[in-house]
């Protein structure tokens, strides 16, 4: 399934940080959102993955196709890695535990708490999470933070298999994934200087006693 | 959905705090009471029914900011709203689970305490009753309460003082059954009332606070 | 020429500079027309001598407190479903006024209550109530100045009052069941008359218009400081950008 995003504008904290922002990403194929920080490309990535509103324009074949990973990786502290995936499998209604664990190298690490787990290995146990929604689109925000070369290879691995069976992604990052992908920079969506969102501008940004 | 509940209660139960700590609360409620009231078993007897219930509802209080807080701070909050259950489901499921690490041990504890406190014989049964058919709506408000406070800093004082007055009713109803029952009165009434409370509680709050949620996550 | 057209900013600026002054000196007239009328014509009552005449305080004051939580309810109502802004600002204007009234209910309750009941405070269901009431009002003042986003709070603060409403309600009820009380019966109502006299009934209506008036000004009042407030945050983000 294909993801459209059309003329979306998207706001943070009532103010407009991106405009008119319009792609397509087709199955099998990955598109790299850059910019500089705080040009809105975490804002962006919540509003595609159904988080919240835009304040305008309309995105095709998100919400529910979507796999949305953040910064925080959502992993119980007291739970071991094996539970922390087999909860998500099950939430999903999906049952590719044992492969994610194998995807992502984690199958030695499989009984210990998530709570010593290293910060790349918590980053890969939350990128094996992915694995297991078994949804078509991946909407990852910095997926490779705090993981070393070896592990930012197993993802690349993760990814083409995805997109081997036809998934697509979208990623907001700055290292090379070792994938090929169409890179989108966001700097020329930029809003203008003042744009305050929707109609919050026409009510109160008016002149008046 | 199911996944979901024995995730919370398999946390609450690990994690020691959340599920103890409201037990030892209650305990230390009645204990407390007699100590600042003195010993005279009539008076003790007469406030035993209201104490033992606004006790259950302080230490129901005690662990709600973490309903939603925790789930908020490592991220699986986004991601269960983005999950294929609808947030309303999982505001019930984790009310439920709530439900079963306090206000259910809290039930079950309840007559222990109630022989501390000096509680007449018929008032047992009552007190099980009551609470068991009322702490549910305790829980299913406070997730309300939780819900609305979730994304704040802080969160813990202001939630007390949004879900105390909506924990009114359900203590009135509650602690007037036991008070009936533990006189031989009928308790029909106020049950029935607490019962109604409860239902619609759960039937209609998880509605409010999926709506508070998805504000707060936005 | 809608109604809703008054829920733009601009429009209800320019309309309520134009009637603040009059509403504001029509409730200031009521108010003082309506206390001297009271506490300085009236006879006292056989009964609680001189005392009764508290009620013109207590009595509007009292039923401006509940007014007051409906109007905040239909206000919020219109912001959740219609999105006007002024309808939301209204509602967080309103809840102060709303919880100082029912503060004057109270203490103006328990002033009556001393001479009459021998106590400053008894667990009545209608002091009760009203002591519950203002929980409802500082938990709802308590979110608005907890949430940082206006409209998030705005949106928090619309569901917590709808809520709020109903267990309010089911509190009166449970109140009631849980003590019959020592207050007297209403002492207003359409079909028995008869409960105050037409001596103390009139200046009682005129006061009851002022605290009317005097609501409705300072709700209009405190809705402009927060328009400006609101019109200053979008200047400064405004700022910001640049």
């Amino acid at each position: 399934m294909e993801l459209r995003v059309e003329n979306v504008s998207v706001a943070r904290g009532g103010i407009t940080v991106l405009q008119g922002v319009g792609f397509a990403v087709q199955p099998g194929q990955v598109l790299i959102l850059r910019g500089p920080n705080g040009v809105g490309k975490t804002t962006l990535l919540r509003v595609i993955a159904g988080l919240q509103p835009s304040v305008a324009g309309t995105v095709f074949g998100g919400g529910d196709a979507v796999a949305y990973a953040a910064h925080a990786d959502g992993l119980k502290a007291t739970l071991t890695v094996a539970e922390n995936l087999a909860f998500w499998a099950a939430i999903y209604g999906t049952r590719g535990v044992e492969a994610a664990l194998v995807g992502m190298n984690l199958v030695d690490l499989r009984g210990r708490l998530a709570a010593n787990l290293s910060a790349g290995q918590k980053r890969r146990l939350g990128l094996a999470r992915l694995l297991v929604t078994g949804r078509p689109v991946w909407v990852l925000d910095e997926p490779t933070v705090s993981l070393d070369v070896a592990s930012v290879a197993l993802f690349g691995d993760a990814l083409r298999g995805h997109l081997a069976v036809g998934g697509s992604a979208l990623i907001a990052t700055h290292i090379d994934l070792g994938v090929a992908a169409e890179v989108l920079d966001l700097t020329p969506f930029k809003a203008r200087i003042g744009t305050v969102s929707g109609d919050f501008d026409a009510a109160f940004g008016g002149d008046f006693a | 959905m199911i996944a979901l509940l024995i995730r919370d209660v398999r946390l609450a139960v690990r994690a020691g705090g959340g599920f103890g700590l409201g037990l030892a609360f209650f305990l230390l409620v009645a204990v407390l009471v007699p100590l600042g009231v003195g010993p005279d078993g009539g008076t003790l007897a007469r406030i035993a029914p209201g104490i033992l219930w606004v006790g259950a509802l302080l230490a129901c209080l005690l662990s709600l900011d973490r309903l939603f807080a925790l789930d908020y701070e490592d991220g699986s909050l986004d991601l269960l709203v983005t999950a294929p259950i609808p947030l309303e489901g999982v505001v019930a499921v984790k009310a439920l689970a709530h439900w079963m690490v306090t206000g259910l041990p809290l039930t079950l504890v309840a007559p222990v305490l109630g022989v501390l406190l000096n509680l007449p014989a018929p008032g047992y049964f009552w007190l099980v009753v009551s609470l068991a058919l009322g702490t549910p709506a305790l829980s299913v408000i406070g997730a309300f309460g939780a819900a609305l406070t979730v994304g704040l800093k802080r969160g813990g004082l202001l939630l007390s003082l949004l879900v105390l007055p909506l924990y009114v009713p359900t203590l009135i109803f509650g602690a007037e059954a036991v008070k009936r029952g533990a006189e031989g009165m009928a308790t029909g009434t106020p049950l029935a009332l607490l019962a109604a409370i409860t239902a619609g509680a759960a039937a209609l709050l998880p509605f409010a606070a999926a709506a508070a949620i998805r504000i707060n996550l936005r | 020429m809608s109604l809703w057209e008054y829920a733009n900013p601009q429009k209800f600026m320019h309309l309520s500079r134009r009637v603040l002054p009059f509403v504001a000196g029509a409730a200031a007239l009521c108010l003082i027309v309506g206390l001297v009328w009271g506490f300085f014509a009236t006879p006292n009552d056989y009964k609680q001598g001189p005392t009764v005449k508290i009620i013109y305080l207590h009595v509007p004051a009292a039923m401006m407190a509940i007014n007051a939580w409906v109007m905040m309810l239909v206000a919020s109502l219109i912001w959740l479903i219609r999105r006007h802004h002024v309808s939301a600002l209204t509602a967080k204007a309103a809840a102060p006024v709303g919880l100082v009234f029912t503060l004057i209910a109270l203490a103006t309750g328990a002033l009556w209550g001393q001479p009459m009941w021998g106590t400053w405070w008894a667990w009545d269901p209608r002091l009760t109530s009203f002591l519950i009431l203002a929980l409802f009002y500082l938990g709802y003042i308590a979110l608005w100045a907890a949430v940082d986003d206006p409209d998030t709070a705005a949106d928090l603060t619309g569901i917590l009052c709808i809520v709020g409403s109903v267990f309010a309600l089911l509190s009166r009820y449970a109140v009631n069941f849980w003590n019959q009380g020592l207050h007297q019966g209403a002492s207003l109502s359409l079909d028995k008359e008869e409960n105050v006299s037409d001596v103390f009934w009139f200046p009682l209506l005129v006061c009851i218009a002022g605290f009317v008036l005097m609501f409705v000004a300072l709700v209009l009042l405190r809705t402009r400081t927060e328009i400006r407030a609101r019109r200053l945050a979008a200047l400064i983000a405004r700022e910001r950008m640049g």
